[in-house]
């Protein structure tokens, strides 16, 4: 590549070299900004993180007790977000890969989707699903909202993934006669597993980071949720609350935003091992 | 003797099914987007008929309540924190790119790669706490109050940042490798290719990436509404605090009521129809060749 | 070959008895008039095509001709392909098979493909055969052994194998994979078996075990096969059709037994390709 031309003793060293000190100075600066976020969520949330603090509700409008009743209503938002988009998502993304010649306005679609502000799908869940279906604030109708606006990114990411497979399984199961439900089922979405749980975690990375949309749809309320037509404030609507509404809330925030990472980053984790063993058990049983 | 082969058997019949049940999931995504838009002017609609379009932009003030609408300020305000983050986030995170892609050691490059995927997935409202608890009190040090224009425009720059890397470096990787070979074997400098040759050829690419982190950062509503201070005013200076387009509806929907709601929705549409528009650049940025588009088979 | 009996019932019905009432050949696969288009463009006119039943058909011809697309509008895999649209008449096994409504599933079955590439699918051996065989109904794990203990018997593989019927089918060697993938075809008991260039990715040594294969195989089934190695079509063939292009899209300029087309070709095409591919 480029770097052969390195050992070029040449009148382009020069600003080779000068180039690559710049370059390498706005990466360190980068990652110094970004380690400066992360570090500060580690060292300040750590000294608030305890067992206590994930198992207990909230006492003295958050600033002490914990965030169980924000857990599980962060939890069941996310189930319901997820029980709605995936299906859907992946219907969709089978249908642009494998069947759609005209996918061209349906693929813009989602790709303006992809880009509108939260706050709109916000207004849209309040509207729709909390006013117009009658779902009120409600785990419901914020998963709902929710599940709207990861679809366009879980879907893109499961039609890429099954746009990478090999066209020989399309085909030589069509030549054998292989229905394409039966190939699809059977030998493609096992193959492109991975790919799609890459993409359900994207869409899980999003949910979980996501506030603006459930200001308005799931609520604010810090109760225990015990269904799932019931108002539940999500992790990060509370690490918004803590740190704008409540004086003296920033340690519980940075807690709470620690142990918001800290999912993030497992969820990753284990769905990627999950993928990984049942695309090898599938396979094995087709 | 053609009678059993002019019936369908069961797996064709599942197949029908299947196609029509995707068909119509697909439908249903693909309305989405419409929907919502219906919904939002839907909503709008009451200050639209009643106000009109007009004083959403010359009324003299923001104060819904006693009928007047002006949305001007805070449509500035977005804009100044979305520009100014970007003018900062872009050449910083092409320059970052360009080093991992180029520049940097694997090790080093994997390393880079794994703590931007990291700072993608970090809520917004994390980057607002930091902003709200580490910045603006640096800030407010310097010439208060703090809340700010500018520490609007430094939380979105940081929160746009792994945004534009991730897109630069898949846009730079996308350039063909014979275009270095051949950069290189004219004695182009590693500078020098890359200034000539990727920079030219993955223009496109480094140009939709910009307009995707600006719909990010013009719609960001969380981090913003932690850091801008969220006073309605066009700012003088970088010091005085803002307050953005879906800020705005964030804060005042809870209580707000007939005209005042309607015209929080119409300042949603506008939003939306901002960052259409964008989405709609990126997507003529990204697909230069329509006839790239890989057609796949209709299935008779 | 009269194990799983979930596969007689269509194998009762649809056994070709074909005769041809002017010859007396029996013809299994025949395409009249046939034309095809991928979107504005054409890639074949006009093709009358007679493939004798039992017989090693080879289908010959420069490349981009058409012959792989000819390949794939009988068994109706042009249904996959983009923009694909397919005029004329085909007959395969006496019955019409260019009707929208026709069973294509059950048309797939009767005549099977093999890829210019390997294809295997990304299982185990066993279940690259037991795939295919489930999805027409034979679900009993006896009549499965038999079935595909017999297939990969009949393509050579099975001594290679038998110890390993659960190792993943990537592992294969390129020329394992193909005669695999052969034996995935001919487990389905089919009639007639396409074949795309089924050598152009083996090495020589592979290539000589997949053409003697084809040789065994013949008379007991139909073979379509593509080639654009002359040597292999004289190896091979019992008849030649030649694809020639003209404005772009293929044509049949002549088809006839192999011994007379190689040795007096009417054509002054087919002629003058047979010579230039001797130098």
């Amino acid at each position: 590549m480029v770097r052969a031309a390195q050992r070029n003793p040449s009148a382009n060293s020069v600003s080779d070299r000068i180039a690559g000190k710049s370059l390498t100075l706005a990466a360190l600066l980068v990652a110094a900004l970004i380690l400066w976020v992360v570090v500060d969520v580690l060292w300040q949330g750590a000294g608030r993180l305890s067992w206590e603090f994930v198992t207990t509700a909230p006492s003295d409008v958050g600033r002490a007790g914990g965030i169980a009743p924000m857990l599980v209503a962060t939890m069941l938002i996310l189930a319901v977000c997820l029980a709605a988009a995936t299906p859907m998502a992946i219907a969709t993304a089978i249908w642009l890969a494998e069947f759609a010649a005209a996918g061209r306005a349906l693929r813009l679609s989602l790709d303006v989707l992809a880009g509108m502000p939260s706050i709109v799908f916000g207004l849209f869940g309040y509207v729709f699903f909390v006013h117009m279906l009658g779902l009120g604030f409600s785990i419901l109708a914020g998963g709902l909202t929710l599940a709207c606006m990861v679809l366009p990114v879980v879907t893109r990411a499961c039609e890429e993934s099954l746009r990478a497979l090999p066209d020989g399984y399309r085909l030589g199961c069509a030549a054998l006669g292989v229905s394409r439900a039966a190939t699809l089922w059977r030998l493609q979405l096992p193959a492109a597993m991975p790919g799609l749980a890459v993409g359900i975690v994207l869409g899980i990375g999003r949910a979980l980071a996501e506030t603006a949309a459930l200001l308005y749809t799931s609520g604010y309320v810090d109760r225990m949720p015990t269904s799932f037509s019931d108002s539940g404030r999500a992790l990060s609507i509370h690490i918004f609350d803590m740190s704008m509404n409540v004086p003296g809330g920033d340690r519980g925030a940075y807690g709470t935003a620690l142990v918001l990472l800290v999912m993030l980053i497992g969820i990753n984790a284990v769905v990627f091992a999950i993928s990984t063993w049942w695309s090898e058990t599938r396979l094995e049983q087709a | 003797m053609t009678s059993w082969l002019a019936s369908i058997s069961p797996p064709s019949r599942r197949d029908r099914w299947l196609q029509w049940c995707l068909r119509a999931t697909a439908w249903v995504v693909g309305g989405i987007l419409l929907f919502l838009l219906l919904f939002l002017l839907r909503e709008a609609w009451p200050v639209l008929r009643d106000v009109g379009l007009m004083p959403l932009f010359d009324d003299p003030s923001w104060h819904p309540t006693e009928g007047r609408y002006n949305l001007l300020p805070m449509l500035a305000g977005t804009l100044y924190a979305a520009v100014g983050a970007l003018l900062i986030a872009a050449p910083l995170g092409w320059a970052c790119a360009a080093y991992a892609v180029y520049f940097a050691p694997r090790r080093l490059a994997a390393w880079l790669q794994k703590l931007i995927a990291l700072a993608a997935g970090i809520p917004s409202v994390v980057y607002g706490l930091w902003g709200l608890v580490v910045l603006v009190p640096l800030i407010a040090a310097y010439q208060p109050p703090g809340a700010s224009l500018i520490a609007a425009v430094l939380v979105l720059a940081v929160m746009i940042l792994p945004t534009i890397i991730l897109l630069t470096e898949s846009a730079l990787r996308s350039v063909p490798r014979e275009l270095l070979h051949g950069a290189a074997a004219l004695g182009l400098g590693q500078w020098g290719s890359l200034r000539r040759v990727v920079v030219p050829a993955a223009r496109s690419g480094l140009l939709a990436a910009m307009v995707l982190a600006a719909a990010r950062a013009l719609g960001e509503t969380m981090a913003v509404l932690m850091v801008a201070g969220n006073v309605v005013q066009f700012p003088a200076t970088v010091w005085d605090p803002i307050r953005t387009l879906s800020a705005n509806i964030a804060l005042e929907m809870a209580y707000a009521m007939d005209h005042h709601r309607a015209a929080l929705f119409a300042s949603g549409l506008v939003l939306a129809l901002l960052v259409i528009a964008l989405m709609l650049m990126a997507a003529c940025l990204h697909s230069p060749c329509p006839a790239r588009e890989s057609r796949r088979g209709r299935w008779a | 070959m009269n194990h799983y009996e979930q596969l007689v019932p269509l194998h009762a019905q649809s056994r070709p008895v074909v005769m041809d009432a002017d010859s007396g050949r029996r013809d299994y696969i025949v395409t009249r008039a046939l034309s095809m288009h991928y979107g504005e463009r054409q890639v074949l006119r006009d093709i009358s095509l007679q493939v004798a039943a039992g017989r090693i058909t080879a289908l010959i011809g420069p490349s981009g001709v058409g012959k792989s697309s000819l390949l794939a509008c009988v068994n109706r895999l042009t249904d996959m392909l983009p923009g694909a649209h397919v005029n004329g008449e085909l007959r395969v096994g006496g019955v019409d098979a260019s009707h929208a409504a026709t069973d294509v599933i059950a048309l797939r079955r009767r005549v099977g493909m093999i890829f210019q590439k390997p294809n295997p699918f990304p299982l185990s051996i066993w279940n690259n055969l037991a795939f295919p065989l489930r999805e027409h109904g034979v679900r009993a794990k006896s009549q499965l052994t038999e079935a595909i203990t017999t297939a990969l018997q009949e393509v050579g593989l099975w001594g290679e194998v038998k110890d390993r019927l659960h190792a993943a089918a990537l592992s294969l060697s390129g020329g394992q994979q193909q005669r695999l993938c052969m034996a995935r075809a001919l487990a389905l008991q089919p009639e007639a078996l396409l074949m795309d260039e089924p050598c152009s990715a083996l090495d020589p040594i592979a290539v000589g075990v997949v053409e003697e294969l084809i040789a065994r195989l013949r008379g007991r089934y139909t073979m379509l096969i593509v080639t654009h190695n002359l040597a292999q079509a004289r190896r091979l063939a019992d008849d030649v059709a030649l694809l020639w292009p003209r404005d772009g899209a293929g044509e049949l300029v002549e088809q006839g037994p192999a011994a007379h087309l190689f040795d007096s070709p009417r054509a002054a095409v087919t002629a003058a390709y047979l010579r230039s591919e001797r130098i």
